[in-house]
């Protein structure tokens, strides 16, 4: 929170000076950094200070708040925005005819990422408008023994993997239905509806380097698991989901989810190697470094770490240079520590000094290893200034020190 | 046939390097380079034409992905990241 606010007051201050490329409008936040290298003078028209300030943006270790478009899926998606806009539900011409060729195609390449038939892709919103209509299924199920068990794939704080092929066999063998949110997990780990006896899956299109806006919930056929709509209207998506299907955005989701077919074990050796010297160099370097989550059943993409003695959030400020995150982004307006922390029985302490490294398809070694650099050095000097460090340093045991109500 | 083949490869090659260094941001131009590399030396040992045939028309459409989105990210193009100030440009 205190972040935001200060790129506020930073974003406000910018002068409405031209970048160092003048035709390129300028957009974004950028930080205003001395210039290490020597550069062209920036051509500007206001009174800068006089030595050399270059704009540049920060690395992005942030892959499971969102996903940057991968160029494929962009590429893709552009013909939709520009030459075939028709609306995929118009029946009497060419326009639609092309516009509802590619939803199917989409559809269909959805599917085969997990293993499902195209007819039980419903497009959405995303995977929060598919949860809730995996939810709300059960509120219309009836019959007093119906219940539904939902469960996060890959969590998105701590990258832990949940047992999903043995919760399926689970609720198969009890009648019971099974429902998860797979948009941490689709594209990234393997995962097939009928091996996994899944019946409601939820997966969201800017998670696996796909666009904002989009969405799908699985629906299984075969048995038949019935869901009520929470959007009427025309009855498009079987009458599922009410409302025109964005041929634009379903084709990106379509296409992110084919590049991640075909990625997957690339990607997966490649973030395994670069997690891997993520933890080393830092555990290597730094005392008392807690990994958060279960180190076996983990996705290596997402690390979170506690760094004993240091604030979460002053780490943060500190690694202005590198865009991290402390937690979910979904609950980081809110100071409380991490729900999912505290109930893995973090102590609250250590779930205060938390931060999720997000490694991607895009993530460089240089980008880890500038990130570890940066982590080290921040960490060390605000522990250098911290009283409790110093007194552990002492030898007292934190535990057993009785602090004075004021 | 053979040779030409193994001369049309290692163009394609050159020409999909040679394109994917013009990318603007950083992230997607490291990752087009070492992509390549990494497809084209995986691939290195194929021996069956068709195979051949197969792989040289998804990498020609993969060069005309490139071109196209290079341009594109050229006209949105935006300030360089903290880091490639620092180490040498990757070209």
């Amino acid at each position: 929170m205190l972040l935001r606010t200060a790129w506020r007051r930073v974003a406000a201050a910018l002068p409405a000076a031209p970048g160092p490329r003048p035709e390129a409008p300028t957009r974004g936040l950028r930080l205003r950094v001395a210039d290490h290298a020597p550069q062209s003078a920036v051509p500007s028209d206001t009174a800068i200070a006089p030595e050399m300030e270059s704009v540049l943006r920060p690395l992005y270790m942030d892959v499971q708040a969102t996903t940057p478009l991968d160029p494929r899926v962009l590429d893709a998606m552009l013909p939709y925005l520009v030459n075939y806009y028709g609306n995929p539900h118009s029946r009497t011409h060419a326009y639609g005819w092309e516009s509802e060729a590619a939803m199917e195609r989409a559809r269909q390449q959805v599917a085969s990422l997990i293993g499902a038939d195209p007819r039980e892709i419903i497009f959405t919103s995303g995977a929060t408008e598919s949860n809730n209509i995996a939810i709300k299924e059960l509120e219309d199920a009836i019959q007093p023994d119906t219940s539904l068990v939902s469960i996060m794939s890959v969590n998105n704080e701590i990258g832990v993997k949940q047992p999903i092929s043995e919760i399926g066999q689970i609720c198969s063998s009890r009648k019971v239905y099974f429902h998860t949110d797979a948009a941490q997990a689709v594209g990234k780990i393997p995962l097939d509806v009928n091996d996994m006896k899944i019946d409601l899956m939820s997966i969201s299109g800017h998670k696996i380097y796909g666009p904002k806006g989009v969405g799908a919930i699985y629906i299984r056929r075969r048995p038949r698991v019935r869901v009520e709509a929470l959007q009427s209207g025309g009855g498009q998506e079987r009458g599922m989901r009410s409302g025109t299907v964005p041929t634009p955005l379903v084709v990106g989701l379509g296409a992110a989810c084919e590049v991640a077919q075909q990625e997957m074990e690339y990607d997966h050796k490649r973030i395994s190697k670069l997690a891997e010297r993520l933890i080393q160099k830092i555990m290597k370097s730094l005392p008392d470094v807690v990994m958060n989550g279960d180190p076996v059943h983990h996705y290596p993409g997402c690390i979170n770490l506690s760094f004993a003695y240091v604030e979460g959030e002053s780490l943060l400020m500190a690694l202005k240079d590198v865009a991290l995150s402390s937690g979910s982004a979904c609950t980081s307006a809110s100071l409380e520590p991490s729900y999912v922390l505290r109930a893995i029985g973090t102590d609250e302490d250590l779930a205060h000094s938390s931060i999720r490294f997000g490694i991607g398809r895009f993530t460089t070694e240089e980008e880890v290893d500038y990130t570890v650099e940066k982590c080290i050095y921040h960490v060390k000097r605000l522990r250098e200034m911290s009283p409790l460090w110093e007194m552990v340093q002492d030898g007292i045991d934190l535990k057993s020190i009785k602090w004075s109500q004021h | 046939m053979a040779a030409s083949s193994r001369a049309r490869v290692l163009d394609l090659y050159r020409a999909m390097l040679r394109e994917s260094k013009q990318f603007s941001a950083y992230n997607y131009r490291t990752y087009a380079i070492r992509k390549i590399r990494d497809a084209f030396r995986e691939n290195k040992n194929v021996k069956d034409p068709v195979e051949i045939q197969t792989l040289v028309n998804k990498a020609k459409r993969n060069l005309e992905i490139i071109h196209r989105q290079v341009h594109i990210g050229q006209l949105y193009s935006t300030d360089k990241l903290i880091i490639e100030n620092q180490e040498k440009p990757k070209t």
